[in-house]
């Protein structure tokens, strides 16, 4: 079962991510600043989110690279009434998708003070958010 | 194998916001519901042997067929619980069809409810299911780690994403976005079990609803209702002394590859496109000889793609050719004839079988003041997720 209680007058706490065996390694990489992804080592592709086997061959031979933490909007959204009771303070949210140049894409929020001035395409830079017990990866503006 | 399998009979409860009825168990209104279904068709309840159902009935997290096929009193050959969220209905009939070409069985009932149950006097603890809608936060799924921390779950934000990637890439005309809720608004109006009967709308009304998620208005979103629809899909044998008009199921196609959008091989080719493609081809068909569409719309944007996608127009054309036809039951391109699920509501599951219920009653030519002129063929899809399953059906009245 979930560990979120679903009533009460508290405000609710936006869910952390709970890593598992497969996935440590990404997140002790943003822990540590750094974006480390999958990247087969049978037929070169990279892989988000973490699996046991690559999605491209489904082969296992998988080694944990680190990649530049920067890619571009492939898409986005400011969610102005909260998609789930967990994020009624943080709204409005801008709920994003980067493309990093190696092809995968992450699931993220952008940060900024002019969501109206964000466009698909734009370029994008990371920022590890280290504030909560798991380390997130943000994205913000590149320019 | 050639397909010959056809609907039947239908049945379908009104959309209602605040539910006037009595309240049943969710096995209690399936069997009233497959009684009514089977009454329209003319077909008695012992000749059914096959079931194809969702996972709306609340009373079976679980081994849902057989609960079903024991609290009717039937022996099946077809036990199908259907998983593919809004594309269940679509995916529930076409499995029906194979099945009985097969020759596994004769009449199957395809059915979804989704009304109030009695409230238990004695409530358990609050399901925390409503919070997370279709993602799932279990440890261990892909979402729980990656997508719900940043507040991407349930359906808004995912598919205000495809329609933001969608209007950058290919302009800004939201009007025309609009008028997609506009022509399907005209059709509910005189459709009297739609939500919004008598209730028509305008662009400016539909742009200027509260926003959701941008570039989603509240307008553009489904309206959660109350309902039930069933069809009971038969041999074509059987079918032909059935009280109406066979509706013979002479194409489908499914195609899935992904949960979440972020991990869609392309955001702007949907899976329907496969799946269309598939149907229209094993019908024998082009997208030009289509009598009407049903399309699966959960939100504006859903119905733009899926027209797109499906081959109606060519990709990126899809505001232009909104623009350019009357999409309601008195234009050129009839879609969503009964008001669509912006228009009808959206009942649970059973919204995805308005519109294989909406295309039959077209077909067999008893859709009230909503009658269309031409009515031999319609194209129908369904979409689960987040434009992450679907399935399309070509119906051909015979």
């Amino acid at each position: 079962m979930t560990h979120v209680p679903a009533t009460g007058s508290e405000p609710l706490a936006p869910p952390l991510p709970r890593p598992t065996p497969t996935s440590a390694p990404y997140w002790e990489g943003l822990a540590a600043g750094r974006l480390r992804l999958q990247h087969c080592q049978t037929c070169a592709a990279w892989i988000h989110y973490p699996r046991v086997r690559c999605p491209a061959c489904f082969g296992t031979d998988l080694a944990w690279e680190a990649v530049e933490a920067s890619g571009v909007l492939y898409t986005f959204t400011v969610a102005v009434r909260p998609t789930a009771p967990m994020f009624a303070g943080s709204v409005p949210q801008v709920i994003g998708v980067v493309e990093l140049p190696v092809g995968v894409r992450i699931t993220t929020t952008i940060e900024t003070d002019d969501p109206d001035g964000l466009r698909v395409g734009m370029a994008m830079k990371g920022v590890f958010d280290t504030s909560e017990r798991v380390a997130l990866l943000r994205f913000t503006p590149d320019r | 194998m050639p397909l010959s399998a056809c609907v039947a009979g239908v049945a379908q409860h009104r959309a209602q916001r605040h539910f006037r009825g009595s309240p049943l168990f969710s096995i209690e209104q399936w069997a009233n519901l497959a009684a009514e279904a089977l009454s329209d068709a003319g077909i008695e309840p012992g000749e059914v042997d096959g079931i194809c159902c969702g996972g709306d009935i609340i009373e079976a997290s679980r081994f849902v067929p057989a609960t079903i096929a024991e609290y009717c009193g039937w022996s099946v050959n077809l036990a199908e619980r259907v998983d593919l969220g809004g594309a269940s209905a679509v995916g529930a009939v076409w499995r029906a069809a194979t099945a009985i070409d097969a020759g596994l069985c004769d009449v199957v009932v395809c059915g979804f409810v989704s009304e109030p149950r009695p409230p238990d006097p004695n409530p358990g603890p609050p399901d925390p299911g409503y919070v997370y809608g279709a993602s799932s936060n279990e440890w261990g799924s892909p979402q729980a780690e990656f997508d719900i921390p940043y507040g991407n779950l349930g359906q808004n934000c995912g598919y205000a994403m495809y329609a933001r990637r969608y209007h950058d890439l290919h302009g800004w005309d939201e009007a025309s976005r609009a008028k997609i809720v506009v022509d399907q608004r005209a059709s509910a109006a005189v459709n009297p079990d739609a939500v919004f009967h008598g209730v028509p709308v305008t662009a400016d009304e539909v742009l200027s609803s509260p926003m959701i998620a941008t570039p989603l208005h509240m307008f553009e979103i489904v309206m959660p209702v109350s309902g039930a629809a069933a069809v009971v899909v038969t041999s074509q044998k059987r079918a032909g002394s059935a009280r109406h008009r066979p509706v013979r199921v002479a194409g489908f196609g499914e195609h899935i590859t992904h949960k979440t959008p972020t991990y869609a091989p392309d955001l702007l080719t949907t899976p329907v496109a496969a799946a269309a493609q598939k149907a229209l081809a094993m019908a024998g068909i082009t997208p030009a000889d289509v009598d009407m569409v049903q399309i699966y719309d959960c939100y504006s944007i859903t119905v733009l793609l899926t027209i797109e996608n499906s081959g109606f127009c060519g990709p990126g054309q899809g505001l232009a050719f909104v623009r350019d036809h009357d999409l309601s039951y008195r234009g050129d391109f009839p879609c969503n004839t009964h008001g669509g699920q912006l228009g009808f509501g959206q009942a649970g599951l059973a919204g995805g079988m308005s519109h294989v219920v909406e295309a039959v009653a077209q077909i067999q030519g008893r859709a009230g003041e909503r009658q269309l002129a031409r009515h031999d063929r319609a194209y129908v899809s369904g979409t689960g997720g987040v434009m992450s399953e679907q399935s399309a059906l070509v119906l051909v009245g015979l």
